[in-house]
């Protein structure tokens, strides 16, 4: 009888791990790469407003007309290390051609882990502390990096949760920049 | 027969997991505590497959530790043992980082405060983590650890 009852409070211990541990815990999150969606299935990607590193007030909207690489990270996020130089790279070749990126951190400690880090890295696009409301309007962010390729009338045209490959990221860049040359070229002839 | 069909009513409080995020703290059983000398709480933690913690003494400086902190209660701190990491390598990081996967092991070693009275009473604390897989990273969380104690 003992070991009966100390058998089935082990199972329930058990079953309740699984249970408990199972509601609370986060679902496996899985790498997701976008390629560029069609335009006919593409959202409008949520307005925001925050703050960059020199107090100044920032819109989503206020790059409307542009191509602009979204990513969310933090100082602690490894992954996000690896990516970041890739996005200096897109920033430094694309800039002229109405591509900007905007990097969001989603560090809590705030602007003082943040400055020294990009400082290290010499990060040359606008970093924006980000907050609950803007992890909220993107569906969570509830890992990092997550990046948003968001076309020139203001909608998301891809998506990537995790690290991804920087051809990944280029191939939608430049898919979106051939899209609007020929939107251009067809609107000239 | 019918009794199995309410098992989790007839547990004790104390066998309850606890959890947060990707990680969770197997139930902890009731710790019996003599004043006058130390007593170690080991606490079983399970982490999901395919996720990393960075270890308590992380390989780079931009890492977040684990740590397990108590708070003030009937047990004063003497010291807490964290497992040895391991070292692995993924696939956003250029040497191997100092981590813990799977299931670990955090012992406590307590003593009872001075003017604790005898008879049951608990011990609070947390274990703050940040996790990873070989892609992305969660934020850092706080799991809520609780520890029964009967002083004696």
């Amino acid at each position: 009888m003992v070991s009966n009852s100390s058998r089935l409070l082990a199972a329930a211990g058990l079953s309740l791990i699984l249970l408990l541990g199972g509601c609370k815990s986060s679902k496996p999150v899985r790498a997701a790469g976008g390629s560029v969606k069609p335009e006919s299935q593409r959202k409008q990607a949520p307005d925001f407003s925050l703050k960059d590193g020199d107090g100044r007030t920032v819109r989503l909207a206020d790059y409307r007309g542009k191509i602009v690489l979204l990513n969310f990270w933090a100082t602690w996020c490894g992954p996000c290390k690896i990516e970041m130089p890739w996005f200096m790279d897109f920033e430094r070749r694309y800039k002229d051609q109405g591509f900007a990126v905007i990097g969001v951190s989603m560090d809590e400690e705030g602007w003082s882990v943040v400055k020294p880090f990009l400082e290290d890295l010499a990060v040359n696009y606008r970093i924006l502390l980000g907050d609950a409301t803007i992890a909220e309007l993107y569906g969570g962010v509830e890992a990092l990096p997550t990046t948003f390729l968001i076309d020139r009338e203001g909608r998301v045209a891809a998506t990537h949760v995790g690290l991804a490959g920087k051809s990944q990221f280029e191939d939608g860049i430049q898919t979106l920049l051939a899209s609007t040359a020929a939107g251009i070229s067809a609107g000239a002839k | 027969m019918a009794s199995r069909r309410f098992w989790p009513a007839l547990l004790p409080g104390f066998l309850l997991a606890q959890s947060s995020g990707v990680l969770s703290l197997a139930p902890v059983e009731k710790l019996a505590a003599r004043r006058g000398a130390t007593v170690d709480a080991k606490m079983a933690f399970i982490l999901q497959p395919g996720y990393h913690t960075n270890s308590h003494t992380p390989s780079e400086d931009y890492l977040i530790p684990l740590k397990l902190t108590w708070d003030k209660g009937p047990l004063e701190v003497v010291e807490v043992v964290y497992p040895k990491p391991h070292f692995e390598k993924y696939s956003f990081s250029e040497k191997p980082l100092s981590v813990f996967t799977g299931n670990f092991h955090i012992v406590t070693r307590f003593k009872v405060a001075a003017g604790t009275p005898s008879g049951p009473n608990m011990m609070s604390g947390k274990l703050r983590y940040q996790a990873c897989n070989d892609k992305a990273c969660l934020p850092p969380k706080n799991l809520e650890v609780k520890l029964p104690v009967v002083i004696q």
